[in-house]
């Protein structure tokens, strides 16, 4: 046990009150160094800590503070990380998955919320938070007709503060848009960088699908919903530098594996990838043991493997070192250099969530889309 | 150098560009360059009002692209140019990323008691290093303009007469030329293309902020010591036009660069003396009075011992 983790212990044991002031000078959990303790007041007959950390114990167990509702947890976490929980507290054979109601890091996604613990060295950026000064950006919602699924798709389309008609923008079309406006606080994160001109003023088409896990999964009906529907129609609609150098496919998870076999089916259509915690589970021998809904994303990887071709030419490529995918996406690395490809990859300390995603926004972005930041002094 | 030229801050949040034009007695109308702002240029409602109805834009990017529009040849000739200019820079990046990162290695060093005398030596030495990359590149650079210039000539070429003569005709009844931030390579290239200074003349001052500032300089050197990408390695990029000298001007200088971090302080400094590196933040202001550089209250230079002091001090 390390010394925060004794002295813990040694103010529980002197009593409620002595423990309450304690913890009052303390954000909880309590970071020292790459040791955190976890803290849990109340009765129970056990308490868990439930994570993501693929590799890690899941449930690992709370001790109780003899005589005390204290329940303790420490253990180690690497430099830089961010890491999602919940607490399961048992209490006469009832189990409740809870947010850490000490903790006031919580992140949100499509399913609730979790706890987050900030590990040392970890500060969640600046760019992510609204800007004074960044001029905003304006969202505006369509609904096209795709023969490709056979009914109405709506898409959002991000304009950059002072577009223009007459000048041509780069166009980004991202997976999941929807999410990364609410969960990874897309539009700021993108009024930011191109205020910090980081990234050039561009065009970004939020797309959603009624059913992702299908649609995603290397559809045929998908890419050509994107390349012969969407795409046309919004070089149709607005000013876009019409070449593939200045078109991108982003997404995260089954996002990221839309978009490369997107770009996989329509090779040199998009210039520029960005793929985040992808879902490219293979199988070099046998089954996959991920269900069924991977059959046809292992039957995708599994044959991009074979024959990856050069679908793009650049490609940035990120994944959580907490996540099971990171396995699959170190793997691909090599094979995508080894295409022609110009990829960048990159690894942090954190989960398969939102926030990890929105952290490397900054990164992706503007290694695939450079900003004038060296030219422009407003 | 007798002409007046006042350098001041961004102006976009806190313009100050009203006063300055009082400080200098001008009364009359105000030519105005925002061409740095590219297809936005006309879009200067706010800096008209905040200067009380009185500028003249003098439409510098407009009538380059007339000129474009017209003479396909010239086109030609300054594609080439920027191809050139793409490639130069290229292999002087490459150059200069090694380069600084030995003069920033031995800046940081610490040599023990009794070898102080090589570490300086050789902290001299890839400091000269780092100035003879810049002068080699900056001699190509001109080179470049040069071969531009002696193919294209623009003084005689019909479209570029008329635009300068237009430009004559309206500055002549104004008192003042101001010439605001954006793209610093379009806003140089636009107005060497037009000789804008020597239509201007020596005789009336001159207002300028960000990269306006860094586009009249001697030298424009762009810079960001925290991108997203790469090192941030400052770059000497072109010749400037020359309408002063001695004042090296970093707009924005607080949110671009590390400005406490001592090694990267000292090297900009060292780097361009004997230009003095100033920094041009809001509500900041450095004037050439003729004689000498006075700056305002608050606007400092960078050191060679890697500090930060005021510019008048």
């Amino acid at each position: 046990m390390n010394t925060l983790a004794q002295e813990a212990e040694y103010q529980a044991r002197r009593g409620p009150q002595a423990f309450d002031a304690w913890l009052a000078e303390r954000s909880v959990p309590i970071v020292d160094g790459r040791s955190v303790t976890f803290v849990w007041r109340g009765e129970a007959d056990e308490v868990l800590l439930r994570h993501w950390i693929h590799g890690l114990v899941g449930g690992l167990p709370f001790h109780r503070v003899h005589g005390t509702q204290v329940w303790l947890l420490s253990i180690d976490v690497p430099e830089g990380s961010r890491v999602e929980y919940k607490l399961e507290v048992a209490r006469w054979g009832e189990r409740r998955l809870l947010a850490d109601p000490l903790n006031q890091h919580a992140a949100a996604d499509p399913y609730g919320a979790n706890s987050v613990v900030h590990g040392h060295g970890y500060t969640p950026p600046e760019w992510i938070l609204p800007d004074s000064e960044a001029r905003a950006g304006e969202l505006r919602t369509h609904h096209l007709h795709s023969q490709a699924f056979g009914g109405e798709r709506r898409v959002q389309v991000y304009l950059p503060a002072r577009f223009r008609t007459t000048r041509r923008y780069p166009l980004l079309v991202v997976h999941d848009g929807e999410e990364y406006l609410r969960f990874a606080a897309f539009k700021t994160v993108l009024d930011n960088l191109i205020h910090r001109l980081e990234i050039p003023s561009m065009v970004v088409a939020l797309t959603q699908s009624p059913n992702r896990l299908e649609e995603y999964a290397d559809d045929p009906r998908h890419a050509r919903y994107l390349v012969e529907e969407l795409v046309p129609e919004l070089e149709r609609l607005y000013p876009l530098v019409q070449k593939p150098s200045a078109r991108g496919l982003m997404g995260a998870s089954f996002g990221a594996v839309a978009s490369l076999s997107t770009a996989w089916r329509h090779p040199g259509y998009f210039g520029n990838l960005l793929l985040q915690s992808g879902s490219f589970v293979f199988t070099d021998i046998g089954n996959h043991d991920r269900g069924p809904l991977f059959d046809p994303v292992v039957k995708f990887v599994n044959s991009f493997r074979k024959h990856p071709g050069r679908p793009t030419e650049h490609l940035y490529m990120s994944c959580g070192v907490y996540e099971s995918l990171i396995y699959y996406n170190r793997s691909l690395v090599p094979l995508l250099q080894k295409s022609g490809m110009t990829v960048k990859f990159s690894e942090s300390h954190d989960g398969h969530n939102w926030e990890n995603w929105r952290d490397r926004l900054r990164e992706g972005l503007s290694w695939l889309y450079p900003g004038p930041l060296f030219m422009v002094y407003e | 150098m007798s002409q007046r030229i006042v350098l001041i801050g961004p102006q976009r949040l806190q313009p100050t560009l009203n006063q300055v034009v009082d400080s200098l007695g001008v009364t009359g109308r105000v030519a105005a360059v925002t061409a740095g702002w590219e297809e936005r240029e006309g879009e200067d409602r706010e800096l008209s009002e905040h200067l009380g109805g009185r500028t003249a834009n003098l439409d510098v990017w407009a009538r380059v692209e007339d000129i474009m529009s017209s003479d396909s040849e010239l086109v030609g000739l300054m594609r080439h140019r920027a191809d050139r200019l793409r490639a130069a820079h290229e292999f002087y990046r490459l150059r200069l990323a090694h380069a600084l990162d030995a003069a920033r290695e031995l800046l940081k060093r610490q040599a023990d008691p009794g070898y102080e005398d090589l570490l300086q030596a050789e902290q001299e030495g890839a400091l000269r290093t780092v100035r003879a990359v810049d002068a080699g590149h900056l001699d190509r650079v001109r080179d470049i303009h040069a071969e531009f210039g002696a193919a294209a000539q623009p003084a005689r070429r019909s479209a570029v007469i008329k635009h300068r003569q237009e430009l004559q005709r309206v500055t002549r009844e104004c008192e003042l030329l101001c010439v605001a931030g954006g793209h610093v390579i379009v806003l140089l290239h636009r107005l060497a293309l037009l000789d804008v200074l020597t239509v201007w003349g020596t005789s009336k001052p001159i207002v300028a902020w960000s990269a306006g500032a860094m586009a009249l300089a001697e030298r424009v050197v762009l810079f960001h010591d925290s991108p997203p990408q790469g090192q941030g390695n400052a770059e000497l990029y072109e010749p400037g036009l020359a309408a002063y000298e001695g004042v090296l001007p970093l707009p924005h200088a607080r949110k671009r660069l590390r400005l406490h971090d001592a090694v990267r302080v000292q090297l900009m400094a060292r780097r361009f003396a004997p230009d003095r590196c100033v920094t041009l933040d809001a509500l900041t202001r450095v004037e050439w009075d003729g004689t000498r550089w006075l700056g305002a209250a608050g606007t400092q230079q960078l050191t060679p011992q890697g500090h930060l002091t005021e510019v008048s001090a």
